[in-house]
């Protein structure tokens, strides 16, 4: 069968099942794509021996009743997978293989699928264009010199140029969403507390969550029904009852309240966005959704708010890498020493940046001035979106203010990085699933995505309106595979 | 507001990061500027606002206290750079 790297991950599933094809044919097809692949970067860490391996044995003793049968999958390098190098985009962690398994890695082997590699991300997640990786900058398969988005840059990349059949990234501000708006793939950020955030390298712990990353929403709903489980070992697991998003997807979104919230009008954005979103709005209204428009008056606020508490928790989470326990060490000349110049030598600049905002905004007699303030604007976040739901069942909003830019554009100004992600904050401030779709091109043929933001736990409705959207939208992505010599 | 050398030196202490006259001099001007960018909370009065510290708004499930996993010993010491049998080993510190 040719062009097995073109199939969709529900049509890959179907072909094995049927026999169609074996776990070997598909794991060879994207392997070798991987490896013509190198330009991109998409990769840090390749496991492709061990995959054919694994690939083998099931089709040795085929179990086709498992959602993701020998699949093959390459994932963010901020998982840990046992016995593979993980390292979470950073020096410091670049010798570091994990004795123990994620929860979420973990229950998509339990369901079949294939490890084939880790991939390249933005250094401890912390950046919108994966260029703060140690491991060097990912190329956007729509167009050379292009950012893939971050953090999970690889992972969008991985996805679009189709090496991979579908992945997992983290988003912590944007992560998902914003790579997945950059690449022209789908990407969605469930609900805080929805998966297992056990054995996920953390960045900010009140924020992160693991999300799929696909072609299309039906892929992603498949694998959000496989990672999505409650999990004792990580203390603010969820345990409410999970639905198999796959099979309750639907089109028929008929009298669904779509909130248009005002404040996402931001000034200087293009017109091009502004276009989209009203598109976007009239495809809701083909759809038989009710359109209502709302406010989120404190939206200007989240982004400020996002770089207090997420510097704040990562400024913690990040005191561990001290040269001791596991990682880099540089050698000092006593204790103290040896830490500061391994912590110096260790992390890029941007993680040193937000260490540093982190601890600042923690430090004796500025925490009520910072850290407590911003707790309590992030709790007006929340009370908008409370506010909102009470009128509608979910939000429409564009996915990003621009579309993707040139690898170095914003490099140099921290604050204008930042703003990559003033739609997409607010919903992981308020704890809420939000999904990236394509749903158009910009003048320069690049993708931009709309985003459909849900109410806690309401995954199911903000993916069958993104599954019927994406019918009326029917968008193709533009790649000519220019880094396939 | 200002952050100057002296709270940049202050801040890598509290941090762990050793910092240069030339990084410490980058770091000021970015963390001026973005710390411009924060300042636009105190637009807000918040005095009557309860800080919200999760999104998950459940209380901490209690376990059963028992052992679970055994022998981590070599796992745990696995990926330490510098190891002694079955300890780590850190520079000197009592002289």
């Amino acid at each position: 069968m040719s062009d097995i790297t073109k199939q969709s991950l529900s049509e890959l599933v179907e072909n094995i099942k049927s026999k169609k094809l074996s776990s070997s044919e598909v794991t060879k097809a994207f392997v070798e794509r991987s490896e013509k692949s190198k330009e991109l970067n998409a990769y840090i860490t390749e496991d492709y021996a061990n995959a054919f391996n694994k690939a083998k044995k099931f089709d040795e003793k085929p179990n086709l009743d498992l959602k993701l049968p020998g699949i093959p999958m390459a994932v963010k390098d901020l998982f840990c997978t046992k016995d593979l190098r993980t390292t979470a985009g950073s020096k410091i962690l670049n010798n570091f293989v994990p004795t123990y398994e994620s929860t979420v890695t973990q229950n998509i082997w339990n369901e079949g699928a294939i490890l084939m590699g880790k991939l390249n991300c933005d250094e401890f997640a912390m950046g919108s264009s994966n260029e703060t990786s140690f491991f060097g900058n990912v190329q956007n398969p729509i167009d050379k010199n292009l950012v893939p988005g971050g953090s999970s840059g690889g992972s969008s990349s991985a996805v679009a140029a189709q090496l991979t059949p579908i992945t997992i990234g983290t988003d912590t501000g944007g992560s998902i969403r914003q790579p997945a708006s950059f690449t022209g793939t789908v990407g969605l950020k469930p609900t805080y507390g929805s998966c297992s955030r056990y054995g996920i390298v953390a960045f900010a712990s009140s924020l992160d969550q693991a999300g799929p990353m696909a072609q299309n929403v039906k892929d992603c709903a498949l694998l959000q029904e496989v990672i999505s489980t409650y999990d004792e070992k990580d203390s603010t697991s969820i345990d409410f009852k999970r639905k198999d998003y796959s099979k309750e997807l639907t089109k028929d979104i008929k009298g669904k309240k779509i909130g248009i919230p005002k404040e996402y009008r931001v000034d200087g954005m293009p017109k091009e966005i502004e276009e989209l979103w009203k598109k976007g709005i009239e495809y809701a209204k083909d759809c038989g959704a009710e359109i209502i428009d709302i406010s989120l008056p404190h939206t200007n606020y989240a982004l400020p708010t996002y770089y207090i508490v997420a510097p704040a928790e990562a400024s913690s989470n990040l005191a561990r890498y001290d040269g001791v326990k596991y990682g880099f060490r540089a050698e000092g000349e006593n204790l103290i020493d040896m830490y500061e110049k391994t912590r110096s030598e260790g992390f890029g600049a941007e993680v040193q940046r937000r260490i540093m905002i982190g601890t600042y905004v923690l430090s004796s007699g500025y925490y009520d001035a910072y850290y407590l303030k911003a707790q309590k604007v992030r709790k007006l976040i929340k009370n908008d979106f409370d506010d909102a739901y009470k009128k509608v069942d979910v939000i429409l909003t564009p996915s990003t203010p621009s579309s993707a830019f040139k690898i170095g554009e914003k490099t140099n100004d921290p604050v204008s990085m930042y703003l990559n992600d003033i739609f997409t904050v607010p919903v992981n401030l308020a704890g809420l699933p939000g999904i990236s779709i394509p749903a158009g091109h910009d003048a320069k043929g690049y993708p931009l995505g709309l985003q459909i933001i849900g109410k806690a736990f309401d995954e199911q409705n903000i993916l069958n309106i993104a599954y019927a959207m994406e019918e009326k939208i029917n968008f193709k992505n533009n790649i000519n595979d220019w880094w396939i010599k | 507001m200002s952050i100057d050398l002296k709270t940049i030196k202050h801040i890598s202490k509290l941090s762990r990061i050793s910092v240069d006259e030339k990084k410490a001099e980058k770091l000021a001007g970015d963390l001026n500027s973005i710390f411009d960018f924060i300042e636009k909370l105190n637009e807000l009065k918040t005095d009557n606002v309860e800080p919200l510290t999760s999104v998950a708004e459940t209380t901490l499930k209690l376990r059963s206290d028992k052992v679970k996993s055994k022998n981590l010993r070599d796992q745990v010491i696995k990926n330490s750079p510098k190891e002694n049998e079955d300890y780590f080993v850190v520079p000197k510190v009592i002289e």
